[in-house]
């Protein structure tokens, strides 16, 4: 166990200072980063001084391990376009983001499970034809698509919700919280069922696989015959069996809900890191793209190997090298 | 499923039969009573959604004929026809069936035209990514060993970042790298690469997978023996072979390519104004959603969802009728 944990590990590391280099590639070579700095009336001495300082006229190795020292100290620089310290602005940012994709994270839970079951055990009756329909509409409704038919819906024609922005929030130490606040958690109502459409098909999609499943094995056959009530079976027996692969689509999918957050933040104009990425976008701010691209990356990666790690320890064939690289046909 | 990834494998007894025969017929009798044409027939969800994805796809090519405007003739448009709401409300005009936009510009052409650019982008992006992601999957598998190495660790770095995100990245960045006369011209091959790139990753896995099984079996010995050339035996021996599970994956990610171009451009990072796709019309209608005006952005919405959803039903339907667990 304890091989194959430093082994994913080391991998995970691995892979992170590969998302590093694209990082320092972006950083380093679009655009010259001294002439993103500088301002006009700049002299070429203090041009020179200015590369200096940054360091920009070592080698290339020394510059990218020098950039993986300050990334993993979260010192990803100044961001060009405000001149604020980078890992300061989206820190700022980062519980707007983490409300919207926690809120967004329960809904689908709450709404995916149960559909789910109902999915599973009516499967031949119309309301679970109709389920199923609409979840692949709902699999191809963009995530934009859904923000602006809500606003259209809920803001623009029935007046009910606010359609942008976070409402009041309230400090507690650095983190801001909308959810203490009536329009706090009235903003959040849109942004966060819009984010997890998507999510809320996944879960019930995969509920009721998992559900179909048990449902045909002895052990609830055997519930059955002993005159267990169909309620209890179901929504206790058997969906008890089927929350570890749910458990571990939650955790895998936190990563793209934080990515995909960022279409949202857009359509909402949430101020989370989503919208700050996508203004540096516009803007060209390259410190910014790039402090953003490595966090979200190291979101996933953690995820990721969390996951393995849980899965390895919980299943000891998995820490089998040769049944690890199966991986690759899944 | 244990010998698929164990590179020593022993190789199987079974192999007397070279696979080639589960090729598909693409010829018209063949094909006529085959099994997926049967399975095809009998579920009727697929054949509406075939039928409109047709329908779609032929209004989007024949656009410039069928269209009542060409929306981008500015010489065509007429102030005093701007902010029309569609035909059946109140103060719709014919021809415009859909209403017009802020410009006077018909909403119906506009979807038509840009439907083109989106199904372009999404079959170009998609067909970009199978052509890399089915060679580098075949090198790798068959050739193993050190390039084999390269390439999926290269795989293993792109899907531990969100798609979306690559794709953002390499259209910003190309974009704002470009000289500006360039950057209209050049949109939509940027766009194309920004969605292949970080796409091409499953088929070479899947491929690489079936390539490894492929190169132990009798049949590709025996052709390594009477010197048939390796790109040969992994094009019509082994490729044919991983077809299957890669047809499905290319049409579930058609659908998806369509639905990343379509953000892409509605962020602002996509396609330009002047040559829209279905997400720059919505990002453009977007700004008018509190003007009343809601006809500019719902309609190339419906379309946008009525394409990738009838994409996503065609490759539900395919996923169900090749998968041979379930015959």
């Amino acid at each position: 166990m304890l091989a194959f944990l430093i082994k994913r590990t080391a991998n995970a590391a691995l892979v992170m200072l590969a998302v590093a280099l694209l990082a320092f590639l972006i950083f380093r070579f679009f655009g010259d980063p001294v002439e993103m700095m500088v301002n006009e009336q700049a002299t070429q001495a203090d041009r020179a001084e200015l590369r200096e300082r940054l360091g920009l006229n070592d080698g290339f190795a020394t510059q990218y391990l020098r950039f993986v020292a300050h990334a993993a100290q979260g010192d990803f620089g100044i961001s060009y376009r405000n001149q604020q310290d980078v890992m300061t602005l989206i820190g700022e940012r980062f519980p707007a983001t983490f409300e919207l994709v926690l809120v967004a994270t329960v809904i689908s839970l709450v709404l995916g499970i149960p559909l789910g079951v109902i999915t599973a055990v009516y499967r031949r009756s119309k309301l679970a034809d109709a389920l199923q329909i609409g979840s692949i509409v709902g699999v191809s409704l963009p995530s934009f698509v859904t923000g602006i038919l809500l606003i259209l819906a809920f803001s623009v024609s029935l007046g009910w919700l606010p359609a942008f922005g976070r409402g009041e929030t309230v400090d507690i130490g650095w983190w801001s919280t909308g959810l203490l606040t009536p329009s706090g958690r009235a903003a959040l109502v849109l942004p966060a069922l819009s984010l997890s459409t998507f999510q809320v098909t996944l879960v019930m999609r995969l509920v009721r696989a998992e559900m179909l499943e048990t449902l045909r094995t002895d052990y609830v056959k055997f519930a059955r015959a002993r005159g267990v009530p169909a309620a209890r079976i179901h929504w206790r027996h058997a969906l008890r069996n089927c929350l570890m692969p749910v458990i571990t689509l939650t955790g895998m999918q936190i990563g793209n809900l934080i990515a995909f957050a960022l279409v949202t933040e857009t359509v909402f104009q949430w101020p989370g890191m989503g919208l700050l990425f996508i203004q540096a976008v516009t803007f060209v701010d390259i410190p910014v793209m790039a402090a953003y691209l490595m966090l979200v990356s190291f979101i996933f990666v953690l995820l990721n190997t969390c996951v393995d790690i849980t899965y390895a320890w919980v299943d000891p064939r998995l820490r089998d090298d040769t049944a690890k690289a199966g991986g690759g046909n899944g | 499923m244990a010998d698929i990834s164990h590179p020593d494998a022993p190789a199987r007894e079974d192999t007397a039969m070279p696979p080639t025969s589960r090729r598909f017929r693409l010829l018209p009798a063949a094909w006529a009573d085959s099994d997926l044409w049967f399975s095809f027939r009998s579920h009727p969800s697929a054949v509406f959604a075939a039928c409109l994805l047709a329908l779609i796809a032929l209004t989007a090519l024949f656009a410039p004929l069928i269209a009542p405007q060409n929306p981008y003739d500015l010489a065509a448009l007429e102030l005093w026809n701007a902010e029309l709401p569609p035909l059946w409300a109140e103060s719709g005009q014919w021809p415009y069936l859909l209403g017009t936009d802020t410009q006077g510009r018909d909403i119906l052409s506009a979807i038509l035209y840009g439907s083109r650019v989106s199904l372009v982008i999404g079959l170009a992006s998609v067909v970009a990514a199978l052509a890399v992601g089915l060679t580098l999957g075949l090198v790798a598998g068959y050739f193993g060993g050190w390039v084999d190495n390269i390439i999926m660790r290269a795989g293993d770095v792109l899907l531990s970042m969100p798609f979306i995100l690559i794709a953002i990245l390499i259209s910003a960045m190309a974009t704002a790298a470009l000289p500006a006369g360039l950057k209209g011209l050049l949109a939509l091959p940027i766009l194309v690469i920004a969605i292949a790139v970080p796409s091409w990753v499953q088929y070479a896995r899947t491929v690489r997978a079936s390539a490894m099984v492929e190169r132990r079996r009798e049949y590709v010995q025996a052709a390594r023996l009477i010197r048939v050339k390796p790109w040969r035996i992994m094009l019509h021996h082994i490729l044919p072979n991983t077809l299957t599970p890669v047809m499905v994956a290319a049409t579930l990610n058609f659908g998806l390519a369509i639905l990343s171009e379509a953000t892409l451009s509605f962020l602002g990072v996509g396609m330009p104004p002047d040559q829209p796709s279905l997400g720059t019309l919505i990002r453009v209608g977007n700004q008018y959603l509190f003007s009343g005006l809601w006809w500019i952005v719902v309609f190339p919405s419906v379309q946008l969802c009525l394409i990738v959803l009838c994409v996503n039903m065609i490759g539900d339907w395919l996923r169900d009728a090749l998968n041979p667990k379930l015959r």
